[in-house]
């Protein structure tokens, strides 16, 4: 895919996040975890991505390879290049990780009970980060970070507050406020919404839309929730067994999906507009990522598969905005037969 | 008429805490037809999980009455609970922490059928066996798994095992708390299906506990939308997806998060989150947080009226016969 086609969502054409290539894998002592194997992905200012996948599909390791998070051992960033704003995070030393970390690059955590100290009011909290990439006084630190709670809907008052004293969504929200009190060009949602009640869910979402929007962040966003996807992102990318199978905007995806896996993904869900209509699960169990095929890695799953999709094989180009890994396109005429995308247009 | 396996009356169960009462389930009354499945649906900390437990008396409830079959089993003494619970069985949320660590698949289907002697008797270790072998392979697990342990197995396998566990004994009823909530997309299909199966060929009953809207419509045929202990809607699932008249049904059905480019914009917000539990005042519970409001709203909780056949409302601003007088807040 071209880079400078892509500007759906973008309101420019800085290129704020690139990962070419990246490989992780976890080296155990009689095994090797192949989790991210070869992703590439970008994003421009102000776009979010979708990052989609079910458990072990690798959109967390990405993610924490994006920050230099990887803990080595075991993990390994085997081979790839990470630029954000410009600057390759991989060859970073410590001291320069630490600066762009929480500022030009941050992360929310999937769990907001685990990602709060527990004995540090929520305002110091984020006065913290503040003060460590902005040269403030304590003073001037604590009052952006009521700032920052009026802008998540928190009132500014409750910044003395321990985050006990909070409900899971309002701590999912400080989380957020927190993330953003740099004004982070790029940020990093892992599951953002996943342990929140369905309301608050909503309320979250529709926060994270306005800020990104008024704050002009581009949003990874990792989810194996169709429907946030379909909520938040502009852009979207279908990742199974460390790679990217699927990739285009929100259009291509849930309008014209092409990939099997992506196929099935939609399949599994119950249609809210139509209950008596049968589910049509995948089939089996994601493949052992210390002994994957050379070839597809869905094909042991995949109800198209044929002998040819046990070679290795390459992303291939099908519109501007859409791509995909998957050999049976090759073949001319080939196409899914998606119940779920015909009634979309229907 | 359908004949009616579970009808729970003015269920309540309060807890005992330093700081109040907590009125987890709250004066709930429904029924269940055999071979049907209801839907209870809410958010965390609305009671749906203890109303299940409630119903086996896996947890005492404080009043009310619950009839299985007839019979009032809050009465029953706990032998005759024992007995009873070889027809009621739940399967629980987490596959993780619901099956023994250190119990082998084996162990753990043929426990029950042991402790109920489900098998006639003089039937010997291999008639064990083949009974879970046969059970095995009803949930779809491969007989070779026969004798690993649940860490060496995958979620969507251990809930397999969770629900031979709760067949085992031959159940007429079953309560499926969140079965499929910690599963991933594509194995939560599979579990659907299966349960789907299973309720067709056996007959059996299903109390479906779920957050999740878009699953409890595939699978009910009557839902109940439960809000800090009470029920605040109760009606087909047809009707409630087509006409819900609670304004948290409303919300609720409006946060459903639609897989489709384009969708889900212009949303109903809740203002708020759930309030304390504790104590409660005699007043309308959604109140605070509800986009509406009508002139009655503070006069007291209000009672569930059957506003059409079969549909329930428990709102002062929902008249009767259906009419609302609805106004939204400012």
């Amino acid at each position: 895919m071209e880079k400078d086609k892509i500007t759906i969502g973008g309101d420019s054409d800085e290129i704020v996040l690139d990962v070419q290539d990246l490989v992780v894998h976890y080296v155990l002592e009689d095994e090797t975890v192949e989790a991210v194997n070869g992703v590439s992905l970008w994003l421009k200012k102000g776009q979010t991505l979708g990052l989609v996948g079910e458990t072990g599909a690798g959109k967390t390791s990405t993610a924490l390879a994006i920050l230099n998070l990887v803990q080595t051992p075991p993990g390994v960033i085997k081979s790839g290049s990470i630029n954000v704003c410009g600057a390759n995070v991989l060859e970073m030393k410590p001291a320069q990780l630490e600066k762009i970390r929480g500022k030009d690059v941050s992360m929310i955590f999937q769990d907001p009970m685990t990602a709060l100290n527990p004995v540090m009011t929520v305002g110091e909290q984020i006065a913290e980060s503040i003060r460590y990439h902005e040269k403030v006084s304590d003073k001037e630190s604590l009052q952006k970070a009521g700032e920052m709670l009026e802008l998540v809907g928190i009132p500014a008052v409750r910044a003395f507050e321990y985050p006990h004293q909070f409900s899971g969504g309002m701590k999912q929200r400080v989380v957020i406020a927190i993330a953003l009190a740099c004004n982070p060009k790029v940020l990093l949602a892992d599951e953002p919404t996943s342990a929140l009640d369905v309301t608050i869910q909503a309320q979250v979402l529709d926060l994270m839309r306005d800020l990104k929007e008024k704050l002009g962040t581009a949003l990874v966003m990792i989810t194996h929730d169709l429907g946030v996807v379909a909520t938040v992102c502009d852009m979207v990318a279908v990742m199974y067994a460390g790679k990217i199978v699927e990739y285009g905007t929100i259009e291509d995806l849930f309008n014209t999906p092409m990939h099997p896996y992506t196929e099935g993904l939609f399949n599994s869900l119950p249609n809210i507009k139509d209950r008596k209509a049968e589910l049509i699960p995948i089939r089996g169990l994601m493949p052992d990522p210390t002994k994957l095929p050379v070839g597809c890695a869905f094909e042991p799953r995949c109800r198209y598969a044929v002998e040819a999709c046990k070679a290795p094989l390459e992303m291939r180009q099908v519109s501007d905005t859409h791509s995909l890994l998957c050999s049976r396109y090759e073949e001319p005429g080939f196409r899914i037969d998606m119940k779920r995308g015909e009634r979309a247009h229907g | 008429m359908a004949e009616k396996i579970i009808e729970v009356r003015n269920l309540k169960k309060h807890f005992k805490t330093a700081a109040g009462m907590v009125h987890a389930v709250d004066d709930i009354t429904f029924s269940i037809n055999k071979g049907e499945t209801l839907g209870i649906v809410g958010e965390s900390g609305c009671g749906k999980t203890t109303t299940g437990r409630c119903l086996l008396r896996l947890i005492e409830p404080t009043s009310g009455e619950i009839l299985f079959n007839g019979q009032d089993i809050t009465k029953l003494s706990k032998r005759g609970m024992n007995k009873i619970r070889k027809d009621m069985q739940i399967i629980f949320q987490d596959p993780y922490s619901s099956l023994n660590p250190r119990r082998t698949v084996f162990e753990t289907i043929a426990e029950p059928i042991k402790h109920n002697k489900i098998l006639p008797s003089g039937s010997t270790k291999a008639d064990l066996e083949r009974r879970v072998v046969e059970l095995m392979t009803t949930v779809g697990l491969a007989e070779r798994l026969i004798n690993t342990y649940p860490h060496e197995l995958d979620g969507g396998r251990r809930q397999r095992i969770g629900i031979a566990r709760a067949l085992a004994v031959e159940p007429q009823f079953i309560v499926c708390d969140e079965p499929v909530s910690a599963l991933d997309v594509s194995i939560q299909a599979q579990i659907l299906n299966l349960l789907k199966e299973l309720q067709r060929d056996r007959g059996l009953t299903f109390i479906f506990i779920t957050h999740d809207l878009a699953v409890v419509n595939h699978f009910s045929d009557d839902i109940l939308v439960t809000y800090l202990g009470k029920v605040v809607e109760k009606a087909p699932s047809e009707t409630l997806f087509e006409n819900p008249m609670h304004p948290y049904t409303k919300a609720l059905l409006s946060a459903i998060l639609i897989p489709e480019a384009g969708a889900n914009r212009g949303r109903i917000q809740l203002r708020g989150e759930l309030s304390s539990p504790l104590d409660p005042p005699d007043e309308c519970r959604f109140a605070k947080r509800c986009n509406y409001y009508c002139a009655d709203c503070d006069k007291g909780t209000p009672p569930l009226i059957e506003v059409a056949p079969r549909h329930f409302v428990a709102c002062h601003c929902v008249g009767p016969n259906g009419q609302n007088s609805l106004k939204l807040k400012a």
